[in-house]
């Protein structure tokens, strides 16, 4: 910034500014700053015009302002400002005080008064507004002061009765942002604007202009949300709102009634036109269900999205919004004369199913049939209908959470919500398949819903298929046909798409272990056996047998009788696939057959499983290693280390834990073989490979712990003090080394001071967790901090090899649930010899899919790297709309990566991999810093950088076969 | 008290031949012109005489409006316009410009070509008639002339439908033409803005009906379909050539293309393939979702549709047909009835409304017995099915628009007089407006109300509300002002600008009154009490004791002289312009009383 300001600017003012922290008694060297105010002062002087007046603020405005000079560029502001005769300059600089007053750190309550001043003599309304504006701000970076608030607030209530929209719209906001929320305050100041505030902002209600209608019911809303509870009489004002001529009056009034409504619901509000009365939220949830027929699509999905989150609203009036025909007066109780009447007057229309059925038939009781103010009726056969598909998806929505909270609706809505699967719009019918896969538990699937759901499978794209997958994993089936045709209807979908196949088989795992009563019978046909004839064995690596095996095994688990119907070469390829695909084949009692698996009694309940049991114990048996002599420790590890590995890839529920303890383990002998006693006997020079193997060791051991901090979901903050403990290690261990293989102490000055600081800040981020690192190095460490500050670096470093041999192995609790971050790229496969043929400068696109599991927030860590075979790297963040979230913990990378390169003489592999980046700042421990709201509307301030960042490569590289060309001339 | 005369040519209280007479504010607009599906005599198109015996047309209508391209809506516009002789502007959007004259010239060939009439207009006619057509576009404000306007709103129904409202000054008319409140496969839903006209004209068609939802209709639709191709049977659904026909081509195709089914699908008319581009091109008045994914691919071309031959209708297997005219009264569509009636397998979908006397009437009444001509008799073993796919909005749709527009009254056309008799009943109820359902001929007056808009000069304005309390949106406020009523436009200017412009020289006028007050003191000792008296009752004004003697009241004076008789009695004289009158009259009053006895 220093580059726009004037030489001359420069010594005349900031010299002021040095002398004064000359008088301080800090040492640090300080860096001048040029004085803000001291600039703008100048430049508003030399304006001529108010045109050039405008140019330099908002050339100022480009710049943020430092702490200590905002007042006094506030004054030279406001000084200007009382000068200025032209309102557009006014305008701009009532707009600067707002985000002047912003400033982080600024408390501007010694503006005010001038703020307020400023009002006073304003005849513009548009700077009238915007110093309203710069007021809210004031008001909102002072909560903690009633008496403030409240004068600002009193200021508004003066301007409310301005002719512009503009200002009153601005009053109102700030009333809504600032007005006393506890009714104690309001009795203790006395003054006029202590007065209700609903009452003010409830009178502008009925504003003669509407953008101010608008603004009194979102003050209103803004209350409530500051906590003040809103009175019940608000609601038949609100209800008057609904009818009104613009579109977001009534979108706000709806959002409004809905508040209304979560407030009291339980109330009793009479019915216009009858003596009747019902309870609140019944009549709110009447009266916006009748907004999703509204001429707005805005507000219809305003009044749809809604809809779904009231729950307390009684089953009759929730299952009428599934019916279109009941167009009696249903708001009132109904009796069972009542129910016959509306059952004859329904009959009076003609559904439009069947000619003739409309013949006019003697009329009984027209007067009950009411076709508009029925209310709840049929909102959701209006929403789903809709035009604008943004409203159907909002309605499918509010079904889903309707649903979800009343069994009985979820039951009546089954068949709207599998209509919905044949909506025009790929999102709407994708939603309603999530929408119908939360539900899945109140409901079970009727043979001919069934097949309207199936026959989705045959949709072209692959979310729906997926969804639909995932649906059916969860979903109940009545029939055994049913289940007949849902895998017939799978089989057909993987042979038209074979890529689905790991989703089939999942997916009627999960059918199969649902429905083993449904399945059993079916199992001769499936398998295809005969009680006479020996049939032909089917080929074993045909996906479409093994996806019918992956169904009769998982059956096959709670229903011992059915391995009966087996015959020999089932058994065999039971016995392959139980290998082969152990995830998707469940153990099962053979008779008269040994199996491995069969170890596994189902007495046993989880907690007990063997092989939890076997890590735990491993586990111990490290931890008391300490009687062991070194050789003994590291073969114990080693060996540990490689049970591990292994037991990670046999059991996949315990692979995180075991891949994390097994990485921890590793760190700890790697610390073990580089401290080894010979290494450091001998005299560095000679030794310049061991001290490469120490170097080597610590650097390994910084990589595993980041991936042991990011790569793993469920990580706590037990787990993370040991692991930066074990980075601390680490730290020391490379300070070390490189003392003994510098020369001279300068460097070292520098390296022991940062160490020095980190372990600071590690007793500051883990102060709670240090009573628990008896013994450790850490603890050591920081009983002889006082002697480490004061002493030279070698002394320094030979405390640090005494303390880290010393220290105790750290016992590594583990977190009920690990999971380690994995991605698999699907696409490209890998397998291709066709080159990727593109011209030379420019670029080609390649499709990446890729599945990622427990990785948190992935839009933000997720890297895709393409490494070029010149060693030339490439890192592509994709779009946050790139990942799909199919279920929980899981992800779905779709996106393309564009490549390019120079010419090639012949084609060449390329190598894509995924990338986790990650960042030391933002770890679990410390919490994030606070954005600064200058930064936001201005030029982005280089963040505090000081964490390390870094990136684990967490899946197996692809190789693409690529061949950019010549470009032709 | 003006008012809004509506006479029904067509389509009162009856469905087709639709053509409406409005006469608004000394306008006179016809609403459609269509003809009469079940009639092949005079009845067909509606009697123009009635709007007058001998002179041109175009002296006695300033503009006739075409809501959509429907033979009922527009099929006696040629004989109207070219026969008749009618000159001036003929309105119709866009797509019903490029539609319209395609089913003029079918229907011209029909009834001229098939059935050898004489007397009937002619291409050239039609080509003629078109000349005269003004295109607009939705939303648009068409001025016709200088008062009169017109304004196109999306209606739904076919491609192109519009709702028309025709505004003269404030007096408003809103003719629905045909609309659809449901949106469909390729169709948006109608909408109105709450324009609150003074009539509404809604069609009723389905006065009577709520439709299940479309997605179950469909679904039903799809599996008759489906599962008569399945038995290999075949299907007939009897069409009109635009419309629902292109509605139930995108629903078949998208199915025959997610089922992969292998089963022909055959449209009958070669006009269709005409039109179909047409309604390629007019992507922007289709649904959200075609135009959306036009971009990608154009939903109306048709993978699995094939065009029609005759002699496929004799082919075995199965095959579905669409084929014209909707109503199996004559045409293609018969003939394929006739060859196909006698097997039990195949089905017919009468996929919308039957005009009474049509043999789509007569076998959806369950008759199974045909009378054809010859005497022959058709006995019908095929199933016949009904499924409402005609985009007519229902009673809730047509409520639902009702409570959209918020009309001050409404007026029924293009439905049955039995039901419209049970709608009218319900929107009275519900609404509380006036309902009319005309037959054809009868003319309703509707008195209307309208506002009668006044400038003001903006320095009256400023001038009269900074008198007083701030301005309040809840209380009406008194203005003085003077109106000006000039070259057909009323202002309300000040009383100054007003004499100014009239040439008129000011006057003023002034009121005196004598005021007897029994006071035995003297003259200036009275002036001065009745001043302290009048300055403590009136704070808020100016009261002021000249040196003079007299004593003035803002703009009134009050001077007092002694009785020439009566000493004791002093009079006062006040004397107050115009302008004053309240402030004055309220003084006399006050003095009248006399002054207080203590005097201070």
């Amino acid at each position: 910034m220093a580059a726009h300001l004037k030489k001359r600017v420069y010594e005349e003012f900031t010299k002021v500014v040095q002398q004064q922290h000359e008088d301080l008694s800090t040492k640090k060297l300080r860096l001048t700053k040029p004085s803000k105010s001291a600039a703008l002062h100048v430049d508003l002087c030399k304006a001529t015009s108010p045109a050039d007046a405008l140019q330099y603020l908002l050339q100022f405005a480009r710049k943020p302002v430092e702490v200590e000079s905002v007042e006094g560029v506030v004054r030279i502001l406001l000084e200007h400002y009382y000068k200025e005769n032209d309102a557009s300059v006014r305008l701009k600089i009532a707009s600067l005080l707002g985000l002047l007053s912003k400033t982080a750190g600024f408390s501007p309550d010694c503006i005010m008064d001038d703020a307020i001043n400023t009002l006073q003599n304003e005849k513009s309304h548009q700077v009238l507004a915007q110093l309203l504006d710069t007021l809210l701000v004031i008001g909102t970076k002072l909560p903690d002061n009633p008496s403030v608030r409240m004068r600002l607030v009193e200021v508004a209530c003066k301007h409310l009765t301005d002719s512009s929209h503009g200002v009153r719209n601005k009053c109102l906001q700030l009333i809504g942002c600032l007005g006393p929320v506890e009714k104690g305050v309001a009795k203790e100041a006395e003054s006029q604007a202590a007065r209700d505030v609903q009452k003010i902002i409830g009178d502008h209600f009925n504003d003669q202009d509407p953008r101010v209608r608008t603004a009194a019911i979102k003050a209103m809303l803004q209350l409530h949300e500051r906590g003040l509870k809103l009175q019940q009489a608000i609601y038949s004002q609100a209800c008057k709102l609904l009818a009104d001529d613009y579109e977001q009056v009534r979108s706000a009034a709806v959002q409004l009634i809905w508040v209304l409504s979560q407030l009291y619901p339980e109330s009793i509000v009479p019915i216009p036109s009858s003596n009747e009365e019902i309870r609140l939220v019944d009549d709110a949830f009447g009266k916006i269900c009748h907004m999703v027929s509204d001429g707005s699509w805005v507000v219809r999905v305003q009044a749809a999205k809604l809809l779904g989150s009231m729950q307390q609203v009684s089953s009759h009036f929730l299952e009428q919004t599934l019916d279109k025909k009941l167009m009696s007066d249903l708001r009132r109780k109904r009796t069972a004369h009542e129910r016959a009447k509306e059952l004859y007057s329904s009959g009076e229309f003609s559904s439009g199913r069947k000619w003739g059925d409309d013949a006019p038939k003697e009329e009984i009781d027209t007067g009950a049939v009411n076709l508009i103010e029925s209310g709840a009726c049929g909102a959701f056969v209006h929403g789903l209908e809709d035009e604008m598909y943004e409203v159907r998806i909002a309605a499918v929505e509010a079904l889903c959470m309707l649903a979800q909270s009343s069994p009985s609706f979820a039951e009546k809505c089954l068949d709207f919500l599998v209509d919905m699967f044949n909506d025009e719009i790929e999102e709407v019918r994708l939603q309603s398949i999530h929408t119908m896969r939360k539900i899945s538990n109140n409901i079970t699937l009727r043979e001919d819903q069934l097949d309207t759901v199936l026959a989705v499978l045959e949709d072209s794209s692959r979310d729906i298929r997926e969804a639909l997958h995932e649906l059916l994993c969860c979903t109940n089936v009545s029939t055994k046909e049913g289940i007949h045709l849902a895998l017939v209807e799978l089989l057909k979908n993987l042979t038209k798409y074979p890529t689905d196949r790991e989703s089939i088989w999942k997916c009627l795992k999960f059918l199969g272990s649902r429905h083993p009563t449904l399945v059993l019978p079916l199992v001769p046909e499936l398998l295809s056996t005969h009680p006479f004839f020996d049939t032909p064995e089917p080929d074993m690596d045909d996906p479409a047998y093994i996806a019918v095996l992956v169904l009769i095994f998982n059956a096959a688990k709670s229903c011992p009788t059915m391995p009966a119907l087996f015959s020999d070469h089932t058994f065999r390829h039971y016995a392959y696939l139980r290998d082969s695909l152990s995830h998707l084949v469940p153990p099962l009692r053979l008779p008269g057959r040994k199996l491995v698996s069969s170890a596994v009694s189902p007495s046993i309940t989880p907690h007990e499983d063997p092989s939890q049991q076997f890590l735990h114990q491993s586990l111990e048996r490290v931890y008391n290693f300490q009687h062991l002599d070194p050789r003994g420790i590291q073969e114990l590890l080693e060996f540990t280390i490689r049970d591990l590995q292994r037991l990670g890839e046999l059991q996949s529920e315990l692979a995180g834990m075991a891949d994390f303890t097994a990485t921890y383990l590793q760190c700890q002998l790697l610390l073990i073989k580089a401290l080894q006693e010979k290494l450091w006997n001998v005299a560095a020079p000679l030794y310049l490979k061991q001290n490469a193997l120490a170097s080597a060791a610590a650097k390994q051991i910084l990589e595993e712990t980041y991936k042991m901090e990011f790569m793993y979901s469920g990580v706590e903050s037990r787990q993370v003090v040991i692991i930066h403990h074990m980075r601390l290690q680490a730290k020391a261990l490379q300070l070390i080394v490189t003392a003994r293989t510098t020369r001279g102490v300068e460097p070292l000055f520098g390296m022991c001071e940062k160490f020095l600081q980190e372990v600071d800040s590690f007793q500051r981020c883990f102060i709670s967790e240090l009573p628990q690192m008896q013994g450790s190095f850490v603890d050591k460490l920081l009983d002889l901090m006082p002697r480490l500050v004061t002493s030279k670096p070698s002394e320094v470093v030979k405390i640090l090899q005494t303390t880290l041999r010393q220290s105790t192995f750290l016992h590594l609790p583990l977190p009920e649930q690990l999971h380690r971050a994995t991605a698999n790229i699907i696409e490209p496969t890998g397998e291709s010899d066709n080159p990727l043929r593109f011209t030379s400068g420019l670029v080609v696109a390649l499709d990446v899919d890729a599945t990622l599991e427990h990785v948190q927030d992935p839009q933000g860590t997720v890297k895709v790297q393409v490494l070029y075979p010149d060693g030339q790297a490439q890192l592509i963040h994709p779009k946050p709309a790139d990942f799909r979230n199919p279920g929980p913990g899981r992800h779905r990378l779709i996106t393309q990566v564009y490549l390019s390169h120079t010419a090639w003489t012949e084609p060449c592999q390329i190598e894509v991999r995924l990338l986790l980046a990650y960042n030391s700042n933002r770890s679990k421990a410390s919490t994030r810093a606070p954005k600064s709201s200058w930064s936001e509307s201005l030029e982005a301030l280089p963040p505090p950088e000081n964490g390390i960042e870094g990136t684990i490569p967490f899946s197996k590289p692809v190789k693409v076969y690529i061949m950019p060309k010549p470009a032709r001339r | 008290m003006p008012e809004i005369k509506v006479t029904p040519l067509g389509a009162g209280q009856d469905v087709g031949r639709s053509c409406i007479l409005v006469s608004i504010a000394g306008k006179n607009v016809m609403l459609d012109c269509g003809m009469h599906m079940g009639y092949n005599d005079d009845r067909r198109f509606p009697d123009f005489s009635y709007i007058t015996q001998n002179g041109r047309l175009t002296d006695f209508l300033d503009c006739v409006i075409i809501s959509h391209f429907h033979l009922d809506h527009c099929g006696a516009l040629p004989y109207f316009s070219e026969m008749v002789g009618y000159d001036g502007p003929i309105y119709m959007t866009h797509p019903t410009k490029a539609i319209c004259p395609i089913l003029l010239e079918d229907y011209r060939k029909i009834t001229v070509d098939k059935k050898g009439e004489t007397n009937f207009f002619t291409s050239q006619m039609i080509k003629d008639c078109m000349k005269k057509v003004v295109a607009v576009h939705l939303h648009q404000t068409v001025q016709v002339d200088e008062e009169l306007e017109i304004k196109a709103y999306y209606a739904g129904h076919v491609l192109g439908a519009a709702m028309f409202q025709i505004k003269v000054g404030c007096e408003s008319v809103v003719y629905t033409g045909d609309y659809n409140m449901t949106p469909d496969r390729h169709l948006g839903a109608a909408w109105l803005d709450k324009c609150r006209p003074d009539l509404l004209i809604t069609e009723s068609t389905y006065a009577t009906t709520i439709r299940d939802s479309k997605r179950c209709r469909e679904r039903d639709f799809l599996k008759k379909v489906h599962e008569t191709v399945e038995r290999g049977g075949k299907v007939l659904i009897p069409v009109f050539a635009l419309g629902r026909a292109q509605e139930l081509c995108i629903l078949l195709e998208t199915f025959w293309e997610r089922m992969n089914l292998k089963a022909p699908i055959y449209f009958s008319t070669g006009l269709t393939e005409k039109a179909n581009h047409y309604y390629k091109l007019f992507i922007t008045w289709t649904n959200q979702k075609i135009r959306k994914t036009f971009v990608q691919r154009n939903m109306f071309e048709f993978k699995h549709i094939k065009a029609f031959d005759r002699a496929f209708a004799d082919n075995p297997g199965p095959m579905v047909v669409f084929a014209t005219p909707g109503m199996l009264h004559a045409g293609q569509s018969l003939q394929i009835f006739r060859k196909w009636a006698g097997n039990e397998k195949n089905m017919v979908i009468m996929p919308g409304y039957c005009v009474q006397g049509t043999v789509g009437h007569k076998i959806l009444s369950g008759q199974r017995k045909l009378e054809m001509e010859g005497r022959q008799i058709l006995e019908v073993k095929m199933q016949v099915e009904y499924m409402s796919f005609s985009a007519h909005a229902d009673a809730k749709g047509i409520m639902q628009l009702i409570r959209q527009a918020e009309p001050r009254n409404v007026l029924l056309v293009h439905g049955e007089a039995k039901k419209m008799e049970f709608l009218k009943q319900k929107i009275e109820q519900e609404f509380h407006v006036s309902c009319f359902m005309p037959a054809n001929g009868e003319t309703t007056t509707i008195l209307t109300n309208p506002c009668i808009p006044v400038d003001i000069s903006l320095g009256l304005l400023k001038r009269e509300t900074a008198i007083g309390a701030a301005p309040d949106a809840k209380r009406p406020r008194l203005m003085h002002g003077t109106l000006l009523m000039k070259d057909n436009s009323f202002r309300l200017v000040s009383p100054e600008q007003a004499l100014k412009e009239l040439g008129l020289a000011e006057h003023q006028l002034r009121f005196t009154c004598r005021v007897h007050i029994q006071d035995p003191r003297k003259e200036h000792e009275t002036v001065l009490r009745v001043y302290n008296h009048l300055k403590g009752v009136l704070k808020d004004y100016s009261v002021q004791h000249l040196p003079d003697g007299s004593i003035t009241v803002e703009s009134i004076l009050i001077q007092a002289t002694a009785h020439s008789e009566d000493q004791g009695t002093k009079v006062l004289l006040v004397s107050w312009t115009y302008q004053d009158e309240e402030l004055g009259s309220y003084l006399t009053s006050l003095l009248k009383k006399g002054l207080p006895q203590s005097a201070p």
